[in-house]
């Protein structure tokens, strides 16, 4: 029997706010435990919470570039339950009144744009850590993250394949790092996901049995859990089993899922409105501010980058998967540069060497009118695309201009035909045995001469004008 | 007429006629305490050296030309407001050994004045009943009559303030948990309107129901130190943002024209007759007054006490869920993570608080959530209702503060559904969210303090105080005094 997947994400995405969502912390990473804590993330007796106005704008912001309705009332609710890094024995979440709603975005996948729907996006707090290693016969509890704010994004189950949830979830990635709401980092667990994963016999309506697996924290384990639980659930139906339904959890190191509790041991979370806090109204008009403010979308942009800079729609879906690298390749288009020659060289040699570097755009050392201006040396037969190479990696290695490495390398381009001409007599004299050849009908040996001249010219000769005046020397 | 026996207003006048200093109201406050409390317990914490300390600074300050009202006054504070760096217990176990690192917004207001916090009094464990029985520190008693409960839950509070073992004090209202004591002791307690007072720093009971509140001697000092605390705090988004009155400006305004409504379900069967007959005879009285009585409706009345059980402990079977022995309070050690819980908690709370955690989290479980804490939601609407129409007709609303009189300690604390029902004439305010006052209206003939409520539209604290105000001056009763053996 052929089975399909049906797959729906939950990704918890960190708000890039400087302070804690119902308090006034600090939410930087990496700080000694518990000294970005205070009476209210510490859960102690008697403090409140107190939302963070910048919190409800990202979520709103969000929800805007995810096509969703933005709600204008949602409620906090208390998901009550025991745990040492939840201070207050519940997470103050949103339940049946989120401030999203409704939303979707798209995906390509196969060169097929699929649509996968938002069923809502909350806002919550995160919990602190527990630390098992650091004493001995203790757990230790961390709540500097405690209180951090999070937006919890559902997706409708819209998913078929891993990689369509792979897709996803780089798509969303990419989003939120456009608006500048969560810095999209996953190492540092800014962005994980859980996903609920069902399989059933292809033609079906009914969904199957689903299973929710937690845990994950990368693209590649995206991919990876769900390929993996997919099959473990066809294979158990294959040898007569049933699916039930449970939480499970993924296991990197091992590569596969296992159980953590099924659905008797679900726990009650006993959700009801958190009386601290008043009900969020969203103003219709400042929403609209918002919405007006928006910076322009990936989507929005690649169709623009193929209208306006010409470029194939692969060049304009891998410059737009980062804000700050459309940015710079449109400040190149901008300064002048041919847009498909430096959507090449930004996808190609740049790339390689930030990604040799291990680093990003952001600190890329050269600056978008250099190679602009490189650009224009090619374009006007000042260099030969090939110096240009050697004349990249020198200004990429000191940040100098193109025309400065040119000038003192002695990288003009030679233009001028006598000179050219000279050089290929030279040639040609000197090498009887292949003329005859040519002429004889092995073009092929074009090639060979062509190198002759740009190795007697050190590269330097206009590849145009030599292939010219070849052709007219050899064929006599 | 001792030091100790005055209240926030003579203070104030004799503190700036320079007769006397804070130093010694402090000391005379102090002698009292060691006084007295032994036999009434309304104290479970007295902090005497740094009362001085604090009596000494508002001493220097007020020579310095400062004139906060409430400079250099002795305050007992209930024991669940937190007051940094002094024990906050709630009267609890759990809480025996915690001492806040904040400061409460209330009492953060009070010592930008310069009080002088005299001690944490005693309560019902997390304010939960209304004996102050339920108290891991032992239960407070009458100064009327020792024998008998002096209500709750802010027992501790209203016994010293009966018995002069502070000049003033704030407790906290859930149900009732002012005006209750306040009226079985015979001194004044009001409870604002919900968001009037930030919550910011009070060890919640039921969030949405719980208000700070002062307990007095007299209306005119209830004034004074609601003023003192109440206003916008950034730190509790359910506190309201509208200016706060000057409420002393209410003492002493005329009632005449006021309408007093008579709510008919408020005078029910098995009512005690002294309490009846005491409350009509001060509705008369505010008759004589100028005030106009109406009979009214309030036909929710009957659903108060279900829907507060229901919504109150909800509430609080959440918010109790952070004495958990992880990060403060007293931790029982276990074998593993949940039996560490299941011991702290089983150690750590009294029978009434489990009580309620459970009848809280059984009405808020998956299945009964609508049935229950839906309901009960539904309810209080209705109930909240009932107020806004009554005060369509009337501007204050009239009735006895608990239908009974101070009952003997040991006499319901094994029968939770008889306790619950001295609420009964309370807790319906607290659901609907307004102001009300309790000011004492008479004695029974044993000798025992019987209160009037009477209730406002909310936010119209000045109303209740100028009503309340010209009762209190007209029948006199603040004028007797507990006799309270040393």
């Amino acid at each position: 029997m052929k089975y399909e997947a049906v797959i729906g994400l939950e990704v918890h995405a960190q708000l890039s706010t400087d302070s804690k969502i119902f308090c006034g912390c600090s939410t930087g990473f990496g700080a000694e435990p518990n000294t970005q804590t205070c009476p209210v993330c510490s859960g102690m007796p008697g403090a409140l919470p107190v939302m963070n106005r910048k919190a409800l704008e990202y979520t709103v912001k969000s929800g805007l570039a995810m096509n969703c309705r933005i709600s204008p009332l949602s409620i906090f609710a208390r998901k009550n339950y025991f745990y040492p890094d939840l201070p207050k024995g519940y997470q103050i979440s949103q339940y049946d009144k989120p401030i999203c709603e409704h939303g979707h975005v798209d995906i390509v996948v196969d060169n097929a744009v699929r649509r996968i729907g938002i069923t809502r996006i909350h806002m919550e707090e995160d919990a602190g850590k527990n630390l098992h290693e650091t004493a001995p016969g203790y757990s230790i509890v961390d709540l500097n993250r405690a209180c951090v704010p999070l937006m919890e994004i559902v997706s409708e189950p819209d998913m078929r394949t891993p990689r369509e949830a792979a897709v996803y979830m780089k798509k969303i990635r990419t989003i939120l790092r456009y608006l500048g709401v969560c810095d999209g980092n996953m190492e540092q667990g800014s962005l994980r996901c859980d996903a609920n994963v069902s399989v059933r016999p292809v033609g079906r309506k009914e969904f199957g049995t689903r299973s929710e697996l937690k845990n994950i924290n990368s693209f590649r384990f995206v991919e990876k859990a769900i390929e993996y639980e997919i099959d473990r659930q066809i294979r158990l139906i294959e040898s007569g089993g049933k699916v039930v339904q449970e939480t499970r959890l993924w296991d990197a190191a091992a590569g596969r899922t296992y159980s953590m509790r099924g659905k008797e041991e679900a726990h009650d979370y006993r959700y009801f409105p958190d009386p601290d806090l008043v009900p969020i109204e969203v103003d219709a008009a400042w929403v609209d501010g918002i919405r007006g403010a928006m910076v322009e979308l990936p989507d929005a942009r690649r169709e623009r980058f193929v209208s306006e800079f010409g470029l194939p729609e692969y060049d304009a879906e891998v410059l737009t998967a980062e804000r700050s690298l459309a940015e710079w390749f449109e400040s190149v288009a901008r300064a002048g540069g041919a847009p498909k020659a430096a959507s090449n060289w930004i996808m190609g040699d740049l790339m390689k060497l930030l990604n040799e570097d291990n680093r990003s755009i952001d600190d890329c050392p050269l600056k978008p009118a250099q190679l602009a201006a490189m650009l224009k040396l090619i374009d006007e037969g000042v260099i030969s695309g090939k110096i240009a190479k050697t004349v990249f990696d020198e200004m990429y290695r000191t940040g100098r201009d193109a025309a400065e490495i040119v000038k003192e390398k002695g990288l003009v381009q030679i233009s001028d035909e006598s000179a050219i001409e000279d050089e290929i007599r030279r040639i040609v004299d000197a090498s009887p045995k292949e003329l005859e050849r040519y002429r004889a009908g092995d073009v092929k040996l074009m090639g060979f001469f062509v190198g002759q001249v740009m190795k007697a010219t050190k590269g330097k000769a206009n590849p145009k004008v030599v292939n010219e005046l070849l052709r007219k020397a050899l064929e006599g | 007429m001792k030091l100790y026996e005055k209240n926030i207003s003579e203070c104030r006048d004799m503190l700036l006629g320079g007769e006397v200093s804070s130093v010694e109201i402090t000391k005379s406050v102090l002698e009292r305490i060691a006084d007295v409390d032994g036999r009434l317990n309304a104290f479970i914490t007295v902090s005497g050296e740094a009362a001085m300390v604090q009596a000494e600074a508002a001493d220097r300050r007020r020579a310095g030309g400062e004139r906060a009202p409430l400079l250099g006054i002795p305050l007992a504070i209930k024991d669940n407001i937190c007051t940094q760096g002094v024990r906050t217990t709630c009267a609890s176990k759990i809480l025996g050994n915690f001492i806040p690192p904040y400061e409460s917004t209330a009492t953060a207001r009070l010592a930008e004045q310069g009080y002088v916090m005299i001690g944490k009094t005693n309560m019902d464990e997390f304010a939960m009943g209304s004996s102050t029985e339920n108290s891991a520190f032992g239960p407070s008693k009458n100064p009327w009559n020792t024998g008998c409960a002096p209500g709750g839950s802010s027992g501790g509070s209203a016994v010293a303030v009966a018995a002069d073992e502070c000049i003033a004090a704030l407790g906290s209202d859930t149900g009732g948990s002012i005006r209750q004591p306040a009226a079985f002791c015979g001194v004044v307690g009001m409870k604002p309107t919900y968001g009037r007072v930030s919550r910011y720093g009070l060890v919640a009971f039921a969030s949405s129901l719980d208000q700070i509140g002062p307990i007095t001697k007299t209306v005119r000092d209830a004034a004074v130190l609601l003023g003192a605390i109440a206003g916008l705090d950034t730190h509790d988004s359910t506190c309201a943002a509208k200016p706060v009155a000057c409420y002393e400006a209410a003492i002493g305004r005329e009632i005449k024209g006021l309408k007093i409504g008579i709510p008919r379900q408020y005078f029910i069967e098995g009512m005690d007759s002294e309490v009846e007959a005491s409350v009509k005879t001060a509705i008369a009285q505010l008759e004589n007054l100028g005030a106009i009585p109406v009979e009214i409706e309030m036909p929710h009345t009957d659903y108060a006490v279900a829907t507060y059980y229901l919504i109150a402990t909800s509430e609080a079977s959440s918010n109790l869920a952070r004495f958990d022995g992880v990060r403060y309070g007293a931790r029982v050690k276990g074998d593993d993570l949940i039996d560490m819980y299941r011991k702290t908690r089983s150690a750590g709370f009294g029978a009434e608080v489990k009580r309620r955690i459970m009848l809280g989290t059984y009405a808020l479980s998956s299945g009964y959530y609508d049935a229950y804490y839906l309901k009960a939601q539904k309810v209080r609407t209705l109930i909240k209702r009932d107020f806004d129409m009554a005060f369509e007709q009337v501007d204050v609303i009239v009735c006895p503060t608990s239908p009974m009189p101070p009952f003997r300690i040991g006499d319901k604390i094994d029968d939770p559904l008889q306790m619950y029902l001295a609420d009964i004439f309370t807790i319906a305010l607290n659901l609907a969210g307004g102001p009300g006052i309790s000011v004492p209206c008479g004695f029974t003939s044993g000798g025992l303090p019987i209160g009037l409520q009477l209730m406002g539209r909310p936010f119209d604290e000045e109303t209740l105080f100028s009503a309340a105000h010209a009762y209190e001056q007209s029948a006199a009763w603040f004028l007797r005094k507990p006799e309270v053996a040393a």
